[in-house]
């Protein structure tokens, strides 16, 4: 494998990585709080359609990611409602949006396109260009760190540092304010942020819309930045591989970064060699499609370390009885 | 219950004299969805063409999971539909279960193979059609490497990659041909995202056209060609116009007409036999529209018709991967 072919794996990565990011720390901070969101795949699924249609309508790409992030925070606003007010039971929900998402979408889009439950293509403003960073151009020729900032970093869509930039924020606000002390709080043990006179209704609602929040830029990137419109049912299991990278993660932010990196990787690696020889034994690519699912078997088992969920997680919390 | 009995009872009895005498057909579009802007679509544009000539009406429905196949099939034979065409390879193994129990429904399968005196098998000749867009991606690559997308990976699709494959070795013997398939799963027909990663890790081994055999997943891997300035072919319909100036050519696969055909035959089909149309009947071919004339020099309209006139006078012999499955000329 030569520098340029690595480059050119590792760039692939980093597109297919961002959406998981995002999706995955949606998951953290829904989940941190002691909701578990099993839904993100929907929401992503809903801010895909609702960017894609939105920003072809207007043609503005920026109002389009506006939409996706409504969409998104819609769903986001039933999951709470069933499962902050009504104490439902999280994952019944999760799975319902997933459901409504899969149908509603090609069901507007047909009575709205008439394109068979997808979005025209776009083009021009209506889609996140390629951002160049500042002298990408005059750095390319610099030996090895030039083409890694030119070829590698330089020249996505800009919702892709968007996400990266999402984690070390995600960490501040988690680890570094009274906001996500709370919040953390708020998934282990609600009774006694409610002693403190915290409202454990408020800070879930505030968990899930900003999970939803961040799923419906997540969806925007993968109608909008990787492709150009909506296809039906175009997320294709990624929030599911989200779900897995925060479980492998074990909820932490940095680790949520890694794990979506490496199955953002582990992705790039089976579309490149779809058989790949390892000492001589052809790994086919199924394995590769599988890996995440398998790494997070492997995690939640206890072979490696152990993956502790936030205590209070799937428990609606009931005030004092 | 005894309500609900009688009224299902009665509701059947509607639907089964309604049929009797009316007896429209019946088309059931794949996975990919009705308007994939490729074979499914195709097969509408056939079924919407018999609709406007003759007045008359069709039945339709779109699957939505591999579960539906063998219940939409027993609804619309229940139901009086006649013939009932289905659209792609995944319903042989429903069919041969349900056929049996509607001898006298006339069962169609576009794509499948069904061994069954009540079913007509309708194929295509992909490999040829594939072998003549082979031959146009060769002269109209800039470098020696060319790449196929595969939606997902069965025989019929690897029949497509095969038959390109041999196309553009008969023009260039050193050229390589990448070969990546979406996914294993009916969801690689949907999979945009993918498919354009793919595209873009074919552009990094160095291929300058790359032809999408991949239903739905098709549209992210013409968007991708286009947006990174390398020519595409589009598979099935004739996808030209997606992308005027950066879809080479299609290979088109007239869904169309067979469907139209067996709509025109209504209780005359022959059914318990197998058509395979191919480059001779113009079931299968390559599409020059105004999107692409430009892009076609003489050299390389002179080269394809002579390799389209050899197929067919059997001088040049199209490898069929279903016939052994193997390829000669790729390796999957």
């Amino acid at each position: 494998m030569d520098f340029a072919t690595l480059l050119q794996i590792l760039d692939s990565t980093l597109r297919l990585s961002a959406p998981l990011i995002l999706a995955c720390l949606a998951g953290l901070f829904s989940e941190r709080a002691g909701i578990l969101d099993i839904g993100l795949e929907g929401k992503m699924l809903v801010a895909a359609f609702a960017s894609g249609a939105v920003a072809y309508t207007t043609g503005s790409v920026w109002i389009g990611l506006l939409a996706a992030i409504g969409a998104s925070m819609a769903l986001s606003a039933i999951h709470g409602v069933a499962s902050i007010t009504f104490r439902g039971n999280q994952l019944i929900s999760g799975v319902a949006l997933n459901f409504l998402a899969a149908g509603m979408t090609v069901l507007i889009a047909q009575s709205w396109f008439g394109q068979g439950g997808r979005t025209p293509s776009l083009f021009g403003g209506a889609r996140f260009e390629p951002v160049t960073l500042p002298f990408a151009e005059s750095l390319a020729d610099v030996p090895i760190l030039g083409p890694i900032y030119a070829d590698l970093l330089s020249g996505h869509s800009i919702l892709v540092y968007v996400a990266l930039l999402t984690v070390p924020l995600t960490w501040w606000v988690l680890f570094r304010t009274r906001f996500g002390l709370r919040l953390r709080a708020v998934g282990e043990n609600p009774a006694a942020v409610d002693t403190a006179g915290v409202s454990v209704v408020g800070l879930r609602y505030a968990s899930v819309a900003i999970a939803g929040l961040l799923c419906g830029i997540a969806g925007s990137y993968l109608s909008t930045g990787l492709q150009a419109g909506f296809v039906k049912d175009m997320t294709a299991g990624r929030g599911y591989i989200a779900l897995a990278a925060l479980i492998f993660a074990k909820w932490r932010p940095w680790y949520a970064l890694g794990a979506c990196l490496l199955f953002g990787l582990l992705q790039a690696l089976a579309l490149r060699y779809q058989n790949l020889d390892i000492f001589g034994i052809p790994l086919p690519t199924q394995i590769m499609d599988a890996a995440p699912y398998i790494l997070t078997v492997v995690i939640l088992a206890g072979f490696v370390g152990k993956a502790i969920p936030p205590r209070a997680g799937g428990e609606p919390y009931v005030k004092e009885r | 219950m005894t309500m609900m009995r009688t009224l299902l009872g009665a509701a059947t009895a509607t639907a089964l004299t309604a049929g009797a005498g009316l007896a429209e057909p019946a088309l059931i579009f794949d996975l990919g969805g009705k308007f994939d802007k490729s074979f499914n679509e195709s097969a509408y544009m056939g079924a919407e063409r018999w609709a406007e000539e003759t007045g008359g009406e069709y039945l339709e429905i779109e699957m939505q999971s591999e579960a539906q196949r063998e219940q939409a099939l027993r609804r619309f034979a229940e139901a009086g539909a006649n013939p009932i065409i289905t659209t792609g390879f995944a319903f042989s193994d429903p069919i041969a279960q349900v056929a049996p129990d509607y001898p006298d429904t006339d069962f169609v399968t576009i794509d499948g193979y069904v061994d069954a005196p009540n079913v007509l098998t309708i194929g295509f000749a992909e490999h040829q059609g594939s072998y003549l867009v082979g031959v146009l991606a060769a002269m109209a690559s800039e470098g020696d490497t060319v790449g196929f997308i595969g939606g997902m990976d069965v025989p019929l699709i690897r029949k497509f990659a095969c038959g390109y494959a041999q196309g553009v070795k008969a023009v260039n013997p050193d050229a390589t041909v990448i070969s990546n398939m979406t996914g294993t799963t009916p969801a690689a027909w949907n999979d945009p995202v993918t498919g354009s990663e793919l595209t873009r890790a074919q552009i990094g081994q160095g291929a300058d056209v790359i032809y999408a055999a991949a239903g739905g997943t098709g549209v992210g891997i013409l968007q991708t060609a286009a947006d990174e300035d390398i020519l595409s072919i589009g598979v099935d319909s004739n996808q030209n116009y997606l992308h005027p100036g950066q879809v080479l050519t299609s290979m088109t696969k007239r869904v169309d007409n067979a469907v139209y055909d067996v709509m025109m035959s209504g209780d005359d089909l022959e059914t318990g036999t197998v058509q395979i149309l191919g480059l001779a009947d113009d079931g299968v071919g390559y599409a020059v529209d105004e999107y692409n004339e430009e892009m076609i020099t003489e050299e390389m309209a002179a080269r394809v018709e002579e390799a389209k006139a050899n197929i067919i006078s059997g001088d040049v012999e199209v490898h069929d991967y279903t016939s052994d499955d193997s390829c000669p000329d790729l390796s999957f």
